[in-house]
C-alpha cells in the first residue's frame, strides 16, 4: 500500500514542477536573443524542461522505488 | 511521377492498409486475443490528439509565433501526469455506468438528464465543426500544392470554386465513408471499436515518422543542422524577433498559460479524446506507461518544427508559400517527389485518423443523445414497438457521420480563409473546453446539479459563440464587419472580441476568460441555489465516490419481468441473432441451461439495460427496459419514487457503515469490561480461597480436638479440660470470622442496613472507651481521652462504635502489656471531625501501611505468634467511614507506635445525609 | 518433627503423635524448623504449607537438596485444597498430602506408614 501512496504523490509533485517549469517567470528568464550550441535559449530551455519532466514521469511510473 | 491518379492511387492504397489492420484487429479481438490491451498502443492510439493542425499547422504557427505552438502539447503532458487521479476515475465510472461518450457521461453523472445529454451533443457538434474544417482544408490544400508538382502554387481559397470541382468537398465525402467503413459496420453493445483504434495507432506511427523523416531532412540536408538554421534566421531582422518570442508583454505570458489550460481540457474533452482514452482503454492501467510514452511521442513530433518553419521562411523569403504548407513544400522545392508523397501520406493519416474517430464519437454521442431521445418519445415513429432497430440505428449514426463531416465543409466554406489552421482548431478546443466545469465538478464535486450544469453550459457555449464563432465568419464576410468594430447595435461594450471592454488578450484567451467565468458561476451559482432531484443525488454519489465502489451499482427496476420479452427488446436494437447470443452467454454464466429458463430478475433486467445502454444510452436504455419491465408505461412519479428508494437505500447504507463504527466502539468497550470482569472474578477466588483457608485453620483444630477427647477416654480431667476449652477458643474465632465475612459481604454488595442520625462522636467515643477499659485493664495498657467538644456528624451509631472498637482492640494487641499506652483524641475543624487512636506499640512499616486496610492483610511480629483476629476488621472499618462520606488512614513509625484515624463530615444543619435506608 | 504456626493444631498433633509413641519436636516457622531438622533428623516431618518466614514448600525442598536429610519422610498440611496447590506440594518432594481438617485417624495411618517405610525409597 505505502508504494502506490508515494509514487502517486511524486507524481503530483512533478505536475507541480511542470507547471512551474512552463510559466512565467521561468519563461521570461530564458526569453532572451541569446543562443546555447547555436539553438535560441528559449527554444532550448523548452525542450529541455520538457524532456526532463517525461524522464522524471518515466522514472517515477517504470522505476521500482 | 507525382501525378494526380498516382496520389490518389497511394492515398486509397494507404486507406487500404489501414483497413486491413482494423480488420486484423477486430478478429483478433472475437478470438480474444487483443492487440489493442497494450500500454504501448494505448499511449499510441492517444496520438489521435496530433492531427493535421499537429502536422501541418504548428509549423504555420511558429512561423510567425516562435514557440507559440508548444502550449497545446505541454498541456497533455501535464495533464497526463494527473491522469491517474482524473482519467483512471472517468474511466472507472465510464465502465461501471456503461458510458457510450462524453454526452453520455454527463448526462449520467446529472441523474440521467436527456436534456443535458442533448446539450452536450450539441456543443461537441458544433464545436466540432471548425476543428473538422481544418482537417479537410489540410487535406485539399496538401494535395491541391502537391498536384502542382514541380511547381509551388497556393490553392485557390476556399469557396472560390463550385462544390463540384472542390477538392475540399470530395476530401469529406471520402472521409465520411471512411469514417461509416471504420466504425458503423456493426452494433457493438460496449460500443467499442478494436479496429479502429488499432488502425488509428498505426496511423499515428505513420504521422511521426512522416514528420521526423521532413525534420531530418530539412535541418540536416536542406541545411548544416539546427545551428545552422537558427544562425541564419538571426541574420534576418523579420525573423530575429521570433527568437525571445514573449517580447517582454504579460500578455503573452497570460496566453501562454492559457492556452496550456486549454490544451490540458481539450486533450480530455474533445470527443475523440474521451473516445480513445475513456471509452476505449482495455486497462486503466495503461494510463502509466501513457503518462510518459505519449508526452515522448508529441516531443519528438515537435522537436523539428521549428527548423522546418525556419528553414521554409529562409526558403522562401518573399512569401507567397503558406507557412502551413512549408512540411510539403519544403520537399517539393528540393525535388525530392518520395519525401514529398510521404509527407502528404502523414498528413492525409492525421486529418484521416481524426476525423474517423471523431465522427464515430460524435455520431454515437447524435444518436443516442440527441435522436433516439426524441424518436423513442414520438409516438407516431411507434418506435417502441418495431421489432428490430439495429439496422435503424446504424442507419442514424451513418446519417449523423455524413452530416458532421458535410458540416465541417460548410464551415471551412463559410470560415475557412479567415484563419490559420491552428486558429480554426484552438475554436473548436475553446468549445470542448465547457464541458470541464460539468465534468470536473461532477466528479469532485456532489453538489452539482443538473440545472447548474445546463445553465453553465448554456451560458459558456453562448460566450463561446459569440466570442469566438460570429468573429470568423465575420472575417470571411458572412456577417458585417460593423459588428466587429463597433459591436452590435454600436455597443461598443457589446464587442465581440474585445466583450466589456476587455481588450489587449489574442481571440481565444478572451474567449477563454469570458466563456469559463460565465459557466463555472452559472454552474456553481445555480447547483447551490437548487437543489438536486433524488436521482441526481444517487448517480452524483456514484460518481465521486466510484473508488469506494465495490460492485456494480444495482439495478433500479424492482419489476420482475419475463426473459423472452427483455431478450425481444435487447434483440429489437442489437438485432435478434445477437441478442439470442448475448442471452445464451449470460444464461450459460449464470449455470443456466436454456435461454427461458432465465428468471427475469433484477439482474437480467440490469443485463439487458446495460446492453441496450452501449447502443442507445443509459437515459434511453432504461426508459426502454422500463416499458417490458413493467406492465404499465413507467410514469414519472414512479421513477420518481425508485428513484427516491435508491437514494434512501444509499444513506441507508451509509447509516450502516455510522453503525458499524460503533458496533466496533461498543465491541471494545466490550472487551475492556470482560477484561475487569476476569480481575474481579480473580479478586473474588483469590478472596474465596482465603476466607477458605481461615475458615479451615480454626476448624482442623476442633475437629482434632474433638476426635482426640472422643478417641482418648481415659484423658486425665485438666488435660480433658484444656482440651475443651481450645475447642471452645476455636468455635468463636470460626464464629466471629463468619460473622465479620458475612458483614463485609453485607457492606460490599450495599445490602447492609444503615440508619442515618445525628451524632455527637464524643458520646460515641466515650461509650467505646468504657466498653473495652476491662480489655486495657486485663493488658496492662493504659487509655487516655483527650475529647475536644465538637460538631455533630451525621451516621451509623453502632456502625461507628464497630469502627473505633476495632481500633481499640487493634490498639491494645499491638501494645506491650505493662507499659503500652492507648490515646483516643477527638477535634473539630468547621467541616470535618477527626478521630485518632494512637498506640506506643511495635508501629507498622511504610510498605505495611499501604496494605493493612485490604482484607486478610494481617500484620504481626513474625518472631511472636500470630496476631489474633480475622483480618478483616480494618477492612471493615474503613468500609465504613467511607460509606458515611469519609476516610480513614493510618500514620506510623516501626518502634514508636501507630496511629490510626478516621475524618468524617460535619452534618450540615437541616441536611439529612442521603445514605442507603 | 512438626511445623505449624498455629498454637492449637501444633498442640493437638503433639498430643496425638507422642501418645502414638512417636518422639517429637515442634517448630513455630520455617526457619526454626531447618534448626530442627538438622539438629534432631527425625524419620518423618510434618510441614504446615503457610509456616511464616520460609513456607512449607521451601522447607520441603531444603530437605530434598539436603544429602545429609536424605530418606527422610514428609508430609505436608494445608489449608488450601486445590489440585495445583497438591501438585506445587509433590513437586517440592513431600511424600503425602493432607488438607485441613484432616481426620485424626488418617493422619496417624499415614505417619505410621511413612515412618515404616523409612528409608532411601
Amino acid at each position: 500500500m505505502d508504494k502506490p501512496i508515494t509514487r502517486a504523490h511524486r507524481i503530483a509533485c512533478l505536475f507541480l514542477l511542470g507547471l512551474f517549469l512552463f510559466n512565467y517567470p521561468m519563461l521570461a528568464l530564458f526569453n532572451v536573443s541569446q543562443t546555447v550550441f547555436g539553438v535560441p535559449v528559449m527554444y532550448a530551455y523548452l525542450f529541455a524542461a520538457w524532456a526532463l519532466v517525461i524522464a522524471l514521469a518515466a522514472a517515477v511510473i517504470e522505476g521500482r522505488g | 511521377m507525382l501525378e494526380g491518379w498516382f496520389i490518389v492511387a497511394s492515398s486509397f492504397a494507404y486507406i487500404g492498409l489501414l483497413f486491413a489492420i482494423a480488420w486484423y484487429a477486430d478478429r483478433r479481438a472475437l478470438a480474444g486475443r487483443s492487440i489493442i490491451a497494450n500500454p504501448w498502443v494505448y499511449s499510441l492510439s492517444l496520438a489521435v490528439y496530433a492531427t493535421a493542425w499537429t502536422f501541418y499547422g504548428s509549423v504555420g504557427r511558429a512561423a510567425t509565433d516562435g514557440v507559440g505552438f508548444l502550449p497545446i502539447y505541454i498541456g497533455p503532458t501535464l495533464l497526463l501526469l494527473v491522469g491517474w487521479f482524473v482519467l483512471r476515475k472517468m474511466i472507472r465510472i465510464a465502465r461501471l455506468t456503461r458510458t457510450t461518450s462524453l454526452a453520455d457521461f454527463v448526462s449520467s453523472r446529472y441523474g440521467n438528464s436527456a436534456l443535458l445529454g442533448g446539450l452536450v451533443t450539441v456543443i461537441a457538434v458544433v464545436g466540432i465543426l471548425p476543428y473538422i474544417s481544418l482537417q479537410l482544408k489540410a487535406v485539399s490544400t496538401s494535395f491541391q500544392v502537391l498536384l502542382q508538382y514541380p511547381q509551388i502554387v497556393m490553392p485557390p481559397p476556399a469557396g472560390s470554386l463550385q462544390v463540384m470541382q472542390d477538392t475540399a468537398f470530395y476530401v469529406a465525402l471520402f472521409m465520411a465513408l471512411f469514417a461509416i467503413a471504420f466504425g458503423t459496420r456493426q452494433l457493438d453493445a460496449a460500443e467499442r471499436h478494436e479496429g479502429m483504434v488499432a488502425a488509428v495507432a498505426f496511423e499515428s506511427l505513420v504521422k511521426l515518422v512522416a514528420f521526423i523523416a521532413v525534420g531530418v531532412y530539412v535541418t540536416f540536408f536542406m541545411y548544416a543542422g539546427p545551428g545552422d538554421i537558427f544562425t541564419r534566421a538571426a541574420g534576418r531582422p523579420d525573423l530575429d524577433v521570433l527568437l525571445a518570442p514573449f517580447g517582454g508583454a504579460a500578455g503573452g505570458y497570460a496566453s501562454w498559460a492559457w492556452l496550456t489550460v486549454l490544451s490540458m481540457l481539450a486533450f480530455v474533452f474533445l470527443p475523440r479524446q474521451f473516445q480513445v482514452a475513456v471509452i476505449e482503454v482495455t486497462d486503466e492501467r495503461h494510463l502509466k506507461r501513457a503518462a510518459w510514452a505519449f508526452p515522448l511521442y508529441v516531443l519528438a513530433i515537435n522537436v523539428f518544427v521549428l527548423p522546418i518553419a525556419f528553414g521554409g521562411l529562409l526558403r522562401f523569403p518573399e512569401g507567397g508559400v503558406d507557412a502551413d504548407t512549408f512540411v510539403l513544400t519544403l520537399p517539393m522545392a528540393m525535388h525530392n517527389e518520395g519525401l514529398a508523397l510521404f509527407v502528404f501520406i502523414g498528413g492525409l493519416s492525421a486529418a484521416t485518423g481524426m476525423v474517423i474517430v471523431e465522427t464515430i464519437a460524435l455520431s454515437t454521442m447524435a444518436c443516442n443523445n440527441l435522436v433516439m431521445p426524441i424518436l423513442l418519445r414520438v409516438r407516431i415513429f411507434r418506435l417502441t414497438e418495431q421489432r428490430d432497430i439495429s439496422s435503424l440505428l446504424l442507419d442514424i449514426r451513418r446519417a449523423a457521420i455524413v452530416a458532421i463531416v458535410m458540416g465541417g465543409y460548410f464551415y471551412y466554406l463559410l470560415a475557412g480563409e479567415a484563419y490559420a489552421l491552428v486558429s480554426i482548431g484552438l475554436i473548436s478546443f475553446a468549445a470542448v473546453a465547457q464541458f470541464a466545469p460539468a465534468v470536473i465538478g461532477g466528479l469532485y464535486w456532489k453538489g452539482g446539479t443538473a440545472r447548474g450544469a445546463l445553465t453553465g453550459l448554456t451560458a459558456g457555449f453562448v460566450v463561446w459563440f459569440y466570442t469566438l464563432m460570429l468573429p470568423a465568419f465575420a472575417k470571411s464576410d458572412w456577417l458585417a464587419v460593423e459588428l466587429l468594430e463597433r459591436g452590435p447595435w454600436g455597443i461598443e461594450l457589446l464587442k465581440p472580441t474585445q466583450l466589456f471592454g476587455l481588450a489587449g488578450l489574442d481571440a481565444t484567451t478572451h474567449a477563454m476568460l469570458w466563456s469559463m467565468i460565465f459557466n463555472v458561476g452559472a454552474y456553481v451559482l445555480v447547483s447551490m441555489l437548487g437543489s438536486q432531484r433524488a436521482g441526481e443525488h444517487a448517480q452524483a454519489t456514484l460518481f465521486v465516490d466510484v473508488f469506494r465502489q465495490t460492485g456494480e451499482p444495482g439495478s433500479r427496476w424492482r419489476g420482475a419481468t419475463s426473459s423472452s420479452a427483455l431478450q425481444a427488446l435487447v434483440g429489437r436494437f442489437l438485432g435478434p441473432a445477437r441478442a439470442a447470443e448475448l442471452f445464451a452467454a449470460y444464461a450459460k454464466n449464470r449455470g443456466v441451461e436454456r435461454i427461458d429458463e432465465l428468471e427475469g430478475d433484477r439482474d437480467l433486467v440490469r443485463f439487458a439495460e446495460l446492453q441496450l445502454a452501449g447502443t442507445i444510452g443509459a437515459a434511453s436504455a432504461r426508459t426502454m427496459v422500463a416499458t417490458v419491465a413493467q406492465e404499465e408505461p413507467l410514469e414519472i412519479e414512479q421513477v420518481m419514487t425508485i428513484i427516491d428508494e435508491a437514494s434512501q437505500l444509499l444513506a441507508y447504507s451509509h447509516r450502516l457503515e455510522e453503525k458499524q463504527a460503533e458496533l466496533e466502539s461498543a465491541t471494545r468497550d466490550l472487551q475492556g469490561a470482560n477484561e475487569r470482569l476476569k480481575e474481579l472474578d480473580r479478586l473474588k477466588d483469590d478472596f474465596i480461597s482465603t476466607v477458605t483457608h481461615e475458615l479451615r485453620t480454626p476448624l482442623t483444630s476442633i475437629r482434632a480436638f474433638s476426635e482426640i477427647l472422643h478417641d482418648t477416654p481415659d484423658l486425665d480431667a485438666a488435660e480433658r479440660q484444656r482440651f475443651l476449652g481450645l475447642v471452645i477458643k476455636e468455635s468463636e474465632r470460626l464464629t466471629r470470622l463468619i460473622n465479620q465475612v458475612l458483614d463485609l459481604a453485607k457492606l460490599e454488595s450495599g445490602l447492609a442496613e444503615w440508619r442515618s442520625e445525628e451524632l455527637d462522636l464524643r458520646e460515641v467515643v466515650a461509650d467505646a472507651v468504657s466498653a473495652t477499659s476491662a480489655l486495657f485493664k486485663a493488658k496492662g495498657v493504659a487509655l487516655e481521652t483527650r475529647l475536644v467538644p465538637s460538631p455533630l456528624v451525621l451516621g451509623d451509631r453502632d456502625r461507628l462504635m464497630q469502627v473505633l472498637l476495632n481500633l481499640l482492640s487493634n490498639a491494645v494487641k499491638f501494645c506491650t502489656p505493662g507499659s503500652g499506652k492507648v490515646i483516643v483524641r477527638l477535634a473539630g475543624d468547621g467541616s470535618t471531625v477527626r478521630v485518632e487512636v494512637a498506640d506506643n506499640g511495635v508501629g507498622i512499616s511504610p510498605e505495611h501501611q499501604n496494605v493493612i486496610f485490604e482484607k486478610f492483610r494481617q500484620v504481626g511480629d513474625p518472631m511472636t505468634e500470630k496476631p489474633a483476629g480475622t483480618g478483616l476488621g480494618l477492612a471493615i472499618c474503613r468500609r465504613i467511614v467511607g460509606h458515611l462520606g469519609g476516610r480513614m488512614g493510618v500514620q506510623s513509625e516501626v518502634g514508636r507506635g501507630s496511629v490510626f484515624y478516621f475524618i468524617l463530615p460535619v452534618a450540615a444543619p437541616g441536611e439529612r445525609l442521603a445514605v442507603h435506608g | 518433627m512438626i511445623a505449624e504456626d498455629e498454637s492449637s493444631i501444633l498442640l493437638s498433633l503433639e498430643f496425638l503423635l507422642r501418645k502414638a509413641g512417636f518422639d517429637t519436636r515442634v517448630a513455630r516457622d520455617g526457619e526454626e524448623a531447618l534448626g530442627v531438622l538438622t539438629a534432631f533428623r527425625p524419620d518423618v516431618a510434618l510441614l504446615d504449607v503457610m509456616l511464616p518466614r520460609r513456607s512449607g514448600l521451601e522447607v520441603c525442598r531444603f530437605i530434598r537438596a539436603e544429602p545429609a536429610l536424605a530418606g527422610m519422610r514428609i508430609l505436608l498440611l494445608t489449608a488450601k485444597g486445590g489440585r495445583q496447590d497438591l501438585q506445587n506440594g509433590l513437586a517440592a518432594g513431600a511424600d503425602e498430602y493432607l488438607t485441613k481438617p484432616f481426620s485424626t485417624h488418617e493422619l496417624l495411618e499415614r505417619v505410621k506408614a511413612l515412618a515404616a517405610g523409612k528409608g532411601p525409597a
